[in-house]
């Protein structure tokens, strides 16, 4: 029953031309990001060949790439997660769910399941940028998994947290700003506490960008991913009982 | 709790905040039977129709389909629920095909029998033309019969549609009353409207709800024999005598009206038959002469707004 609500949610994603135009631009400026990056490579190369165990292309083409690949993902996720569930009340659609014999539970999860395989489509077609270097040369595979993992963690926590901001509101666009405004503090949260000791840790254990950067170095900590788990369960746990709760007040 | 019942709604009730929009209703509907539901605007059709379907939750009060418990087993009953909502909960990016596979799959139909289901469903509400067509470009009284098809999908022991003719033509509103009195032989169904005439047309009972409360509730049968004529008009070229026409048998009163028309009002006995012995023998010369019928919009105005009275002096006295 979750597959059926994913499969009609990413239905809906690619009937609309914002999925399309979402894929095209984000591979546009991803690949315009990974070219840049591949030149400056080979402009340093000559002085990499004479260092001993020097930084290879998954350090200086894939993690950079990776990392603004996550930016880029702060930007759209709102744009792919704000109408699930506000399009639906908005639309009056939501009832077919609610007067079905499914859960809340089901309803949310195969939602989020939706969004979350568009976002795997669109990693899947990222992947295959670095993965195009193989043709020439050699990659750490290590680290560019660790780096796919870490993104798509990124991805799952930005998409759960979306749909929560979705089921706040009947408007796309306000479940979108929202969702932008909050992935944006949780990314830069850290920031305030830099140059102080005291409190900065307990921010910057809150800040997404913080997990995420250890594993495009390649450092798999059960810490950094347990984070990830973290949010994404409890958002997607919020999103439940907020569903739930449109049933009791109109 | 009777085990026929296939809804048995107890001492439903529900606020929106400090507004009351459903008070203590309570009823049943038993297998093939069409319960039409009437009232005015905000008179809490909607909101009960939404706690019947699992779309709102209900204050207090208790609701069973088909012997199942809705609150506490939802998943269960609701897969004996089809609703058809006032606005049809329709995808309009997606094709009448794909939607009702969808809804097929949502009700859990197994894979192996979801095509027939689609193409019964189609069948029924006259779809079978528009499978391939966006619901979107569809119009109104189509999107209305996807979504009825939707409701029956997966035939469900109670249909619930809220104002399904609605925004249709004449000819579709013949053809939808006639689906739903075709339903009504196997289904449950309750259908809310304020046009008076459908329930007459298609119902087999009639609850008027007005205020949240049930003010009215009876067989269309018995909405008929209190609709039964106790008065007839005349019309007489001639002018009749009107102490003549009042001491006719079972006349209670006559009541002249323009043009030499009277409106006799009787009791027990029907006058007709002496009324126009006497006519011919007076030489009245008698035009007209219809029963007249009290209308069910009449009995619903005397029913909302007398509680409506009722309620205005119970809120001044307080």
């Amino acid at each position: 029953m979750i597959f059926t609500i994913a499969g009609r949610e990413l239905r809906s994603l690619f009937l609309s031309p914002l999925a399309w135009s979402i894929l095209a631009v984000t591979l546009f400026i991803l690949a315009y990001l990974f070219l840049t990056q591949i030149e400056t490579y080979i402009g340093l190369q000559p002085r990499l060949a004479a260092i001993e165990g020097a930084p290879g292309v998954a350090d200086i083409i894939v993690a950079p790439l990776f990392a603004d690949a996550a930016v880029v993902l702060l930007l759209i996720t709102p744009l792919i997660t704000m109408r699930a569930l506000s399009e639906e009340h908005r639309n009056r659609t939501i009832s077919l769910l609610f007067s079905a014999p499914v859960s809340m539970t089901e309803i949310v999860i195969g939602k989020y399941l939706g969004i979350l395989s568009f976002f795997v489509i669109l990693l899947g077609l990222l992947a295959l940028m670095p993965l195009s270097l193989l043709v020439g040369t050699e990659l750490d595979m290590g680290k560019f998994a660790a780096g796919m993992l870490g993104l798509t963690l990124v991805v799952a926590a930005f998409s759960a947290i979306g749909l929560y901001m979705s089921s706040l509101t009947e408007q796309p666009t306000v479940a979108a700003v929202t969702t932008f405004g909050l992935l944006l503090l949780l990314w830069i949260v850290d920031w305030a506490g830099n140059s102080e000791a005291t409190g900065s840790s307990a921010l910057a254990q809150l800040s997404m960008l913080r997990h995420y950067e250890p594993l495009l170095k390649g450092l798999f900590s059960s810490a950094d991913v347990a984070y990830y788990l973290l949010v994404i369960l409890l958002f997607t746990g919020f999103t439940i009982r907020r569903m739930d709760a449109s049933r009791l007040q109109h | 709790m009777s085990r026929e019942a296939l809804v048995h709604v107890e001492h439903l009730t529900r606020y929106y905040s400090q507004t009351c929009a459903v008070d203590d209703v309570s009823f049943d509907l038993a297998k093939g039977e069409v319960l039409g539901f009437l009232g005015p605007n905000g008179a809490g059709k909607s909101s009960t129709m939404q706690m019947i379907t699992g779309n709102l939750a209900p204050g207090a009060g208790a609701i069973s389909i088909a012997g199942t418990d809705l609150l506490e087993q939802p998943k269960l009953a609701k897969r004996e629920i089809g609703y058809l909502p006032e606005q049809p909960p329709v995808y309009r990016e997606l094709t009448v095909d794909e939607y009702l596979r969808y809804c097929a799959r949502l009700n859990r139909i197994p894979r192996s029998h979801v095509k027939g289901a689609v193409s019964s469903a189609k069948e029924r509400t006259g779809l079978a033309d528009v499978g391939r067509r966006l619901i979107g470009n569809l119009s109104k009284g189509y999107q209305q019969r996807v979504g009825i098809a939707q409701a029956i999908i997966h035939n469900p022991a109670v249909v619930i549609l809220d104002e399904p003719t609605v925004g249709l033509d004449p000819l579709q509103i013949r053809e939808i009353r006639a689906l739903i009195c075709e339903l009504g032989k196997e289904h449950g169904i309750i259908l809310s409207t304020h046009i008076l005439p459908e329930v007459q047309a298609t119902c087999t009972r009639v609850q008027i709800i007005n205020r949240g409360k049930l003010v009215f509730s009876d067989t269309t049968a018995g909405l008929e024999s209190r609709m039964n004529a106790t008065a007839l008009i005349a019309g007489f070229h001639a002018t009749p005598d009107l102490a003549t026409l009042q001491q006719l048998p079972g006349v209670e009163r006559a009541e002249p009206l323009a043009d030499n028309r009277f409106r006799i009002h009787y009791r027990d006995s029907n006058p007709t038959e002496a009324l126009v012995e006497q006519s011919v023998a007076q030489r009245w010369r008698l035009y007209e002469l219809t029963p007249e019928r009290r209308t069910l919009e009449q009995i619903f105005i005397e029913l909302t707004c007398s509680e409506e009275q009722h309620t205005h002096t119970a809120d001044t006295s307080q």
